[in-house]
Parts: structure tokens; sequence; C-alpha cells
């Protein structure tokens, strides 16, 4: 496709060759389409995961009630208008699942990765674009796998999203240990070799399809964010492969890799010699470099919207690049934080104490230069730049947290309780949400060549950032006093009755929340067919992608590549014409490049 | 790019060889690769931490357990000579057989540089036929050790009361379904021999069972990898005899699958190192 073309651009004409819907939108090998193949699936099971929230939050607000609308809706997760135990536990755990794996992973890397990396280092495509595709549908296998598993006969999986043995490797702990089960971990299997076919293609584009200029130091953080985002991915992932790998066998040829010992109904099983512990640690060597590989595509797109809309270089570019490289080391060093009850040595407990601790330090410098960066900036206010203002809010008070939870003396304290849920989805949920949606804001003119309507992004940002905050900040009190997570009700606990309230709460704010999303999923189909018409650089970026043909062409630019003379950062620069000077720009006589 | 340049840029040594740009007159990649290789170089990166997951499992469940069969013992047959105890020597046999055909996948490598045709097809011929030697190997090695008993999820290797080493006899029990020795009353079992013996302390249901998971999971996941690369040997032979490599102007698709053999070797090392030597 790259070749036709340049051939055409020989020919002086414009595109001719036939395509066919199938072939333009959907078996494409554009980087274009297939990030927004991403982004549509993304959304599609983003909707689904938070309609899982919604239905678990019901039942945790009113456990009592009974709800035969829901019945009608769901039949085989109710029974007498209430959601099963074993549907609850299949909720939360579908929830995390999705919601980890299938958004914040796939579609927020796989969206902005496949719209960025061509476009900001000037390459007509990726290294390799049929294993982009391929990703992209592997992806949609391993979705569909995933789909079918929440629909199993028996039961969807409820083990919770980290899928500890027993109770996953067992198909009598629970109904969804069985067929459930299996389809999970064979939808996460082929999930890691999508990740795999597009981190290795990221890499590679990145390394080498650099147009003329376009040095490593003068690329937009974005790419390096994905950049890091690929390598942990490609050396995180395969871990979790092998845990599957195992887990599977031990589910199905009677292998006792991770099981031992166990009674079941007053019979023992034959299984002897594994160790559960063991597969914790193989599911956290994943598990921890996870959310970074969640949040560092969200810091890149922050990093570069604030920039943007502040009309500011962004302060300590590189600074931002090696507290990325940073996290990018340290994540592989602090998976055991996950496991401080597990019974390890308290040593180890102590050693992987001073290395979470550290983490901070990289991640404490981001938000430093992203508050910089906007300090004193001439900031305008959109969608896309509240967005990001929203992330860095909501990382700093889901990171202050991450210090207690880090230390080992704390967590065994607050391990399993509501602070954990308060934590995390602060600090990687929602605000790598709100770093997705800047993102969708910032470059949808890019991708669909029109603009959002911003009175609805604006009731969408506000709605879901005092939503988010409304929702996770009673469950740190919450915590702190003991209430447990992934419990299906506290009837019987007196000392948590003092939270009905509070989990009513919670759960309105929930479902407003929620509802408010298909304000953010109008605008935005409309805005694709009805919207303003896109200029050509809408915000006064400098980057590379906004001057490529606005209609969106194959290989990105007519005739030759563009060359790049500057870093992606000139805005405001004293003696400039304009408040931002764009890479394509030369440097004048006697001029400095800045950084 | 001046003539004295062409000549001490390392890059240059292979002018036929693809530069590491993308081909308009981009920059060239920090690692000073091809972006094919720079992908394969990363893929083996993310395919040694799979592995080094399992050896560390296994590593893991090891030292967990206070006996493990001797792996001389449990490892010293040869085909077509019974009775014949040789400790480690068809592995040996096995491991010098991927060796030497790592080896000349390297000579390929360097014909293909020198843009020699019949010497990459006849280096890659004798590559394939040394993997697929490796396979034949392991599936007699297999089969031999599941006819001894040996299955994923039972062990047949166990100790007597003088702590001799045996091969127990067993079978699946009707009422449970689940494989067992057959023990006497005088706590006896029977050897592949038909000898009674005495079964020693803490050997009641076998072996440590995870020993047949770990060998056959993870030298099972070796061999599916030494079968996956004879496949791509296959591909770089035919496309080098129809002549796709030399319209191509290099041969560089064989030193990347190339690549991929050798850490295919590689991982055998550390098999071979975690299941028969320690």
């Amino acid at each position: 496709m790259v070749t036709s073309a340049i051939e055409n651009n020989i020919d002086g004409q414009a595109h001719h060759h036939t395509e066919t819907f199938i072939s333009k939108y959907i078996f494409s090998l554009d980087h274009k389409i297939i990030s927004r193949q991403f982004l549509f699936a993304g959304m599609a099971w983003a909707v689904l995961g938070g309609l899982l929230s919604v239905l678990f939050r019901t039942q945790l607000a009113w456990p009592n009630e009974t709800f035969p609308v829901l019945e009608t809706l769901f039949s085989t997760w109710y029974t007498d208008g209430i959601l099963k135990p074993e549907a609850y536990n299949a909720m939360i755990t579908m929830h995390g699942t999705i919601m980890i794996f299938f958004v914040l992973t796939a579609s927020l890397t796989g969206t902005f990765a496949n719209l960025l990396v061509p476009f900001q280092i000037g390459a007509r495509d990726m290294a390799s674009p049929l294993l982009n595709a391929l990703s992209f549908w592997i992806f949609i296998l391993a979705s569909v796998f995933m789909l079918a598993s929440l629909f199993a006969p028996d039961g969807a999986p409820s083990a919770g999203w980290t899928v500890y043995p027993p109770l996953s490797a067992l198909p009598q702990t629970s109904p969804g240990s069985g067929l459930g089960m299996t389809l999970w971990l064979i939808a996460i299997a082929l999930f890691i070799i999508s990740t795999l076919m597009g981190g290795l293609n990221y890499i590679s584009t990145i390394l080498n399809m650099r147009t003329k200029g376009m040095t490593m130091y003068r690329m937009p953080l974005s790419v390096w964010a994905l950049f890091f985002t690929a390598i942990v991915g490609l050396l995180a992932f395969p871990v979790l492969l092998s845990a599957a790998v195992l887990l599977i066998f031990d589910r199905g040829l009677g292998t006792s890799f991770f099981l031992s010992n166990i009674v079941v109904g007053g019979s023992p099983l034959p299984y002897s010699g594994g160790s559960p512990i063991l597969f914790q640690h193989l599911f956290w060597f994943l598990g921890h470099p996870e959310v970074y590989i969640i949040i560092l595509p969200a810091m890149g797109i922050v990093s570069e919207v604030l920039a943007i809309h502040s009309r500011k270089p962004v302060f300590g570019y590189k600074a931002m690049i090696f507290s990325l490289l940073g996290i990018t080391i340290m994540s592989f060093l602090v998976w055991a934080h996950h496991m401080f009850v597990s019974g390890m040595n308290p040593f180890l407990g102590g050693v992987f104490t001073v290395f979470t601790l550290l983490i901070a330090i990289p991640s404490s410098i981001k938000v430093f230069n992203w508050l910089t960066t906007l300090w004193r900036g001439n900031f305008h206010i959109n969608p896309a730049s509240i967005f990001a203002v929203g992330f860095v809010s909501l990382f700093i008070s889901g990171g202050l947290t991450g210090i207690w939870l880090g230390s080992s003396t704390v967590d065994i304290r607050l391990h399993d309780t509501y602070f954990v849920i308060a934590h995390f989805h602060l600090v990687m949920g929602v605000a790598a949400f709100f770093g997705m949606f800047a993102g969708v804001y910032h470059w949808f003119p890019r991708m669909f060549g029109r603009m959002m309507n911003n009175t609805m992004g604006y009731i969408h940002f506000g709605i879901t950032f005092v939503g988010a905050y409304l929702i996770f900040w009673p469950m740190h009190f919450m915590g702190l006093s003991g209430v447990p997570r992934r419990y299906y009700h506290f009837n019987e606990f007196d000392a948590f009755s003092q939270y009905a309230n509070m989990n009513v709460i919670i759960t309105v704010v929930t479902i407003i929340v929620f509802i408010t999303q298909f304000i953010f999923i109008f605008n935005f189909f409309h805005s694709m067919y009805f919207g303003k018409k896109a200029p050509q650089n809408p915000w006064n970026a400098t980057t590379l992608e906004w001057t490529s043909p606005v209609e969106g062409i194959h290989g990105n630019w007519e005739g030759d590549l563009p060359v790049v003379h500057r870093w992606p950062y000139d805005y405001s620069k004293p003696g400039a014409d304009e408040d931002f000077i764009a890479q394509t720009t030369p440097l004048k006589e006697g001029e400095i490049e800045s950084h | 790019m001046s003539e004295a340049l062409e000549i001490t840029n390392p890059t240059q040594h292979h002018s036929n060889w693809p530069t590491p740009d993308n081909n308009e007159g981009g920059e060239k990649s920090p690692v000073n690769m091809s972006y094919g290789k720079t992908m394969m170089w990363y893929f083996l990166l993310s395919d040694a931490f799979t592995f080094s997951a399992f050896l560390i499992a296994y590593l893991a469940i090891r030292m967990s357990h206070v006996w493990w069969p001797n792996p001389n013992h449990v490892f010293n047959a040869m085909p077509f000579l019974e009775g014949v105890k040789a400790p480690m020597g068809f592995v040996t046999i096995m491991t010098s057989i991927l060796i030497l055909s790592s080896v000349f996948v390297v000579r390929a490598v360097q014909e293909g540089h020198r843009m020699n045709k019949n010497g990459v097809a006849m280096w890659m011929v004798g590559g394939i036929i040394g993997g697929m030697m490796f396979l034949g190997c392991q599936a007699w090695e297999w089969s031999h050790l599941i006819h001894e008993g040996l299955r994923p999820f039972f062990n047949p290797f166990i100790l007597d009361a003088e702590g001799t080493l045996r091969i127990a006899q067993s079978a699946i029990n009707e009422t449970t379904g689940i494989r067992e020795i057959a023990v006497n009353a005088q706590n006896q079992f029977v050897d592949v021999h038909g000898v009674a013996h005495t079964i020693g302390e803490g050997m009641k249901q076998g072996g440590p069972e995870t020993f047949g998971a770990l060998f056959f999971g993870i030298t099972g996941f070796h061999g599916f990898h030494v079968f996956t690369g004879i496949c791509l040997n296959i591909y770089v032979l035919v496309a080098t005899l129809n002549g796709t490599f030399e319209r191509r102007g290099h041969y560089e698709m064989v030193e990347k699958i190339g690549l991929y053999w050798h850490f295919v070797d590689l991982v055998w090392i550390f098999v071979f190192l975690a299941f028969y030597l320690m």
C-alpha cells in the first residue's frame, strides 16, 4: 500500500486503486484504520465492563432488594430478582479482566501507538503492517473467547482477575472454574500473543522508521512513553503466558504445578508437590508491570496534551524520558508487594518495600514536571486539556496511598480491603481512562477529520471527575476500618452496617457516571459524521501528525516525507512570530535548538 | 557517503545488505539493525522470559522437595541397546546433534553473506536434518519414559528401603481412577523387572509427581520451538532455492531465522542443565 501511494505520486494522480469497504475498513493494513479498530473495540469492552460494575454495585448497595427488571435482562445471573453470589464473583472478575486487559492495555496502547507512532516519527506506516493487522485480529479472537467465557453454561470465571489457584485450577471450587475458566485462560494466552505482535512492531518502528532529522531526542514524549510501554509488555507478558500454560496443564492434564495436598469434601485430591504461591509470583511478575503498561501511555498522552494546551514546552523533557526509563526498570523489581500476606520472609518484604517506595521518585518527577508545565502557562481550556489535568489530579490522589500500601507493615493491615480498591482505581484505573479521554478529545480531529463537541465534553468531564472522587474517596475510610473487598454483602457484619448508606451513595454515583459515558459515546459518533470540519492543525501543535493531509491518505504524506529540524516542544519560543514552531521549520540563522 | 567512509563504516561491510533506516533517507536506528532483525531480537528476549518463567518454576518446585529422582538413573537408557546402562549417553548425542545443526546454520548464514545460493541451501538442509533428528531423539526418549510409567501426573521413580532408585509398576486404581503403585501388606512394591522391594520412607504415592509434569511440560515446550524452527528453516530453504533472496539482493532472512535457531539451541542448554545435570 505504501508502494502504491508512492507510485501514484510519481504519476501525479490521486488514489484510484479500487478499494472495497472490507479491504479499507475491516482487513486493513493501514495504521490509521487499525488505530480506529482498537478504539471501537475498546469502547465496546468498556461499556460492558462498566455495566458489570453497575450490576455488582447494585448488589452491594441494596443487598436484600429484588430487581425483577435486571432479572428479565440478565436472567442467567439472577434468581428471584437478586444477583446470584457466584454471578457476583463472576461480575467482579470479568470487570477487572475486561478493564485491565481489554480496555486499558489493548485498546489504550493499540489506539494511540497505532495512531501516533507512525505519524509522530514521520513514517509511512508500521514497520510490518501485516503483523500490525494480525495483532488486532488476534486481539479480536481473544475477545471472542473472553466474551464466550462470560456466557459459559456453568458460569462465568469467578476467581478474580488474578485467577489464583486452587480457586482457578479446580472445577469443584466454583461454577465459574469450569469451562468459563478454561476459556478465560485461552483468551489471555491469545491476548498475550496479540500484545507481543503489537509491541514488536512499535519498538522496531520507533527505532528504524524515523524520518530524516527525527533523532531519538526529538521524539514527542507520547512516542517515548509508547516505546517503554512496548518494552515492559514484551518482557512481562511472556511470564503470564508461562503461568497460564502451566495452569491449563493443571486443569486439563492433572499435573500439580500449582496444587498441593488438597482435600475437597473430606476426600484428598491426587495433587502433590506444587505451590500456589509460585503462581502468585509468576502472575505478579506480569501483574505489577501491567499497571505501568496501562499508565505509561496515559502519561505520554498527558505530557503531550498539557504542553500543547498550556502553550509551553514540556518541563524537563529529558527528565521525563529518564523517569519513564526508571519506571520501566523499577516496575520489574516490585511485584511481591502484592504478596506481603502470602507468608513471605519479612526481610524479603522489606526489600520489596524499599523498591516500591523508590519507584515513587520517577513518578514524582513526572508529577512535578506536569505541574511546572502548567505553571504560568497560557492554558487553553478544552475537553482534552482538562481531562489531562484531571489525570494529574487522580494520579496524585491515588499515588499517595500507594506509598502507604507499598510499605509492608501498613499493607498487612490494609490488604484486600476497600482501601486497595480506592488506591488502584484512582491511580491506574480512572487516571488511565482520563489519559485515554484526553487523547481521544485531542486527536479526534486527526483520526476523523472533524472536531468533537466541547459542551458535551465539559459535561462528560465534570460529572466523571467529581463522580470518580465521590465513588472512590469514601472507600479509603471503609478500607481503613477493615471492610474487605470482593464480599457479596455485609449483612452479617454489624461493624460494617455504618457503611450501608455509604454503599448506596457510591452505587448511585456509579450509575450516574456510567450513564454520563454515553454522552461521550454520543458525542464521539455524532461528531464523526456531523462534527465541525477540522482545520489542518486545530491545536496549533508542532508535531508531524498535523502536517499530514486531514482526509488521511495511505503513506501519510504526499511526495517526500517531512524533514525534522527541531524538538517537538517549541511553544511560545521568544522571538518567534507565532506561539508554536512546527518541527518541520528549519532553525533560523543563529537560533539554538531548545532542550 | 564517500568511498573512504564506506570502508570504515561497519554497516557497509556487506554492501548488499539492508541499511537500518526507512529507505527514504531517514534516521539510523540506534541499535544499527534492520527492523526485521530488531523484531527478532526483541521476540527472542520476550521468549527468553517465557522459558525463564518455566525454569524458575522448575527450580522453585524442585527445591521445595526433599528428594528428587537422580537423573543418572532416570536417563540411562539407549535405543536398540536393551539392558545397557549409559547415564546421560543418549542426551549427550541429542545435544551434540542440536549444536551441530546450529553450526550448519551458521555456515548457511556465512554463505548468504557471500550470495552463494547453493551453499545456503546445502547448509540449511543440514540444519533441518539436525533438527529433525533431535525431535526424533526426543520422541524416543518420551516414549521410553512413558513406557516406564512416567506421566505428567505420576512418577514411578521411587526409592526402596535400601535407598536404591527403582522403577515401580503402576496401575490405575479402579475406584478412584487415579494411577498409583500397588503395595502389598509387607509394604512392598514390584519393580519393572518383576522383583519385589520394600518401599522407602515417604514414597507411598510414587516419587514427586511434579517431576513428570515439569519434564514433559518444559521439554515439550522446547520441542515445540524446535518444531517451529524446522518449519521456518524449511521456508528459508524453499525461498533460497526458488531465488527469492537472490532477487531481494540479500540473505538477511537466513540470519534472522538463524538467530531463532541458535536461541532454541541455547534454551536447550539450560533445559539440559536443569533436567539432566542437576
